[in-house]
């Protein structure tokens, strides 16, 4: 029987020969993220139940990112369980502070991420992983607690949209502008229930972190995953950064294999895109945006807080001045010295930008960026719902990093193409 | 109706002779109602459901913690619980004694952490038309019909399947696996 990537690698895990979209199935985890806002919960949950025990304390990685480091008491607490917990169990691969960065940054970039693999976490952008072409997905804290017992989770197998990918991205267009393309196309719940398979020739061009910044998203889409096949590309991002286990399996959709939708994307036709408030469906292209006043740009996140990320940032920052507050957050420890040692810290301090510690910071209005009622932030994020960034009053325009940065040169939305 | 469901949800179903009684619905005439909106990130550093039912639909109406009786229902448009995987979305409506959400449609996580709670959640295409914010209602989960007690009308709608009923009846999933 055809299937698509997503349905062999779920066959696999739940020791079927085949499976089809909308069959229920119970599949292995490979690996199960946790992070401090939704783990802490899910440690509770099984403490409660009798139930106090991780199925392979080699296969769980645990980070806190969200309030890290802590941001005030209740945080710190949350950040005390989880310690507590990864010591209990001897957790192999927990990164606190000082190791500790944005999960889905933090995940591939240490090694955690396989070709071929179910991988779960308590975080909606777990999808993340799918650009390593293995099954990726956000789950809650119940769903989060029953993996970390049990290594196991039910599923219902997602069926398929395709997106093929076609031409070169003009300079200055970036992957995030194709992401923001995709979710204006489709809405936040086009790809509802479903998975999103990105293909075509326009990936081939795509380092590993472009690539992510389109699975990343596939959320926004209401995708359950976003996944693309391993090319040369991954095989490269991955002999640098697997670690214990440097094997994989590769799976790829048949020829014939069953989608309910497809849909063509033109990358060199794409302009900068920036997504209005308050849903990330709200794209527009740049040549409609340009022009609106902004207060602040944010620049980082699991979206766009990679090394990359940071270099685009820096090329339009570098002797310059940012005429609104501008917030640099690289996404991990190991981003953050390459930044360091590329003087990019330099370029953002002579700009007047500051650099956080790594964290999700501002992005879900934790900390470190907060917006007051009435103001505007052109960020690098994913989301721009109501109250995500500070204040229910105010507003969020997501953009690339050169968008976020030319934008923090003017103090208003502005086309990077003037600037690259 | 057979749905029986974690703990302080049953408590309140108990009071109510076993039955998913009526309530008083509370309409959003909107789609994409978010977790953002549901339970901001600012109460994130915790996760008791009392404290975090203090906070619900604050960013949508400031007023719904101050209106909500036990046992009410939120009625919403399309893709209700979108956004992050917090499962304090459902533990802040469930808090809030909130019997069940009735939406058009559910984003995925919420659906699923709904379901893993034992929290009922019920898809009813065009929710927000049937439905008038102050409508009595009372459900009937695993009949799938859905009566309108001031408008005195019966909807029907898909019950939720059998493996979802089953990880309700068994009290969550968690509990289920703990069996
Ligand atoms: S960076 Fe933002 S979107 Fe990414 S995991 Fe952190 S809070 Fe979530």
């Amino acid at each position: 029987m055809a299937m698509t990537i997503t349905e062999k690698i779920l066959a696999v895990h739940s020791g079927n020969e085949s499976v089809k979209a909308g069959q229920l199935i119970n599949a292995d985890i490979d690996v199960v993220m946790c992070h401090d806002v939704t783990t802490p919960a899910a440690i509770s949950m099984l403490a409660e139940r009798g139930l106090d025990r991780v199925f392979d304390s080699e296969k769980i990685v645990v980070t806190p990112d969200h309030f890290q480091p802590a941001k005030d008491i209740k945080s710190a607490e949350l950040h005390k369980r989880l310690d507590d917990w990864c010591k209990k169990h001897k957790i192999k691969h927990y990164y606190p502070l000082g190791k500790a960065g944005v999960c889905h940054a933090l995940l591939p970039e240490q090694g955690h991420v396989r070709p071929g693999e179910v991988i779960v976490g308590g975080d909606s952008h777990t999808c993340t992983y799918g650009a390593f072409g293995a099954f990726s997905t956000g789950v809650g804290s119940t769903d989060l607690a029953a993996a970390i017992a049990t290594g196991q989770l039910w599923f219902r197998v997602p069926s398929s949209i395709k997106f093929e990918l076609s031409g070169k991205l003009s300079p200055a267009v970036y992957s995030k502008d194709i992401v923001l393309e995709v979710i204006r196309r489709i809405g936040t719940d086009g790809a509802r229930y479903m998975a999103m398979e990105f293909a075509g020739d326009g990936l081939a061009d795509l380092s590993m972190e472009a690539r992510m910044t389109i699975t990343n998203m596939a959320i926004e889409a209401g995708g359950k995953n976003g996944i693309m096949a391993v090319d040369e590309v991954t095989r490269a991002y991955l002999a640098e950064h697997l670690k214990d286990k440097a094997d994989f399996t590769v799976y790829e959709s048949d020829a014939d294999a069953e989608y309910v939708r497809c849909e063509e994307i033109d990358c060199a036709a794409l302009e900068p895109m920036v997504a209005f408030p308050h849903l990330p469906s709200n794209g527009k292209a740049i040549s409609e945006a340009a022009g609106l006043a902004m207060d602040q740009s944010y620049i980082g996140s699991c979206t766009n807080g990679r090394i990359e990320d940071l270099r685009i940032a820096a090329e339009i920052l570098k002797g310059r001045q940012v005429a609104i507050r501008t917030i640099v957050v690289p996404a991990t420890p190991e981003i953050w010295k390459q930044a360091m040692d590329e003087k990019l810290f330099d370029v953002f301090y002579d700009a007047g930008c500051v650099v956080s510690a790594p964290t999700c910071g501002a992005c879900l209005g934790g900390f470190m960026g907060i917006l007051a009622a009435g103001e505007k932030c052109v960020s690098t994020t994913n989301r721009n719902f109501v109250g995500r960034m500070g204040s229910p009053k105010s507003e969020v325009y997501l953009a690339s990093p050169a968008t976020a940065a030319a934008s923090a040169v003017e103090g208003k939305l502005t086309d990077p193409r003037k600037y690259l | 109706m057979q749905i029986r469901s974690t703990e302080k949800f049953c408590e309140l179903q108990t009071r109510q002779n076993g039955r998913l009684d009526m309530g008083k619905s509370h309409v959003y005439k909107r789609d994409n109602i978010n977790t953002d909106e549901i339970i901001p990130a600012r109460y994130l550093n915790m996760d008791a459901e009392e404290e975090l039912a203090r906070h619900c639909m604050e960013d949508i109406d400031t007023e719904f913690v101050a209106k909500v009786a036990a046992g009410d229902f939120i009625v919403a448009g399309e893709d209700f619980g979108c956004g992050s995987s917090r499962e304090h979305a459902v533990w802040a409506i469930r808090g809030a004694k909130v019997a069940a959400v009735i939406a058009g449609s559910f984003a995925r996580i919420f659906y699923r952490n709904a379901i893993n709670c034992g929290f009922l959640v019920v898809e009813l295409p065009g929710a927000v038309q049937k439905i008038s914010n102050g409508d009595e209602l009372e459900i009937d989960a695993r009949g799938g019909k859905l009566k309108n007690v001031t408008r005195k009308e019966v909807y029907e709608f898909t019950p939720l399947p059998d493996f979802a009923l089953e990880i309700i009846e068994a009290g969550g999933l968690l509990k289920k696996i703990a069996e």
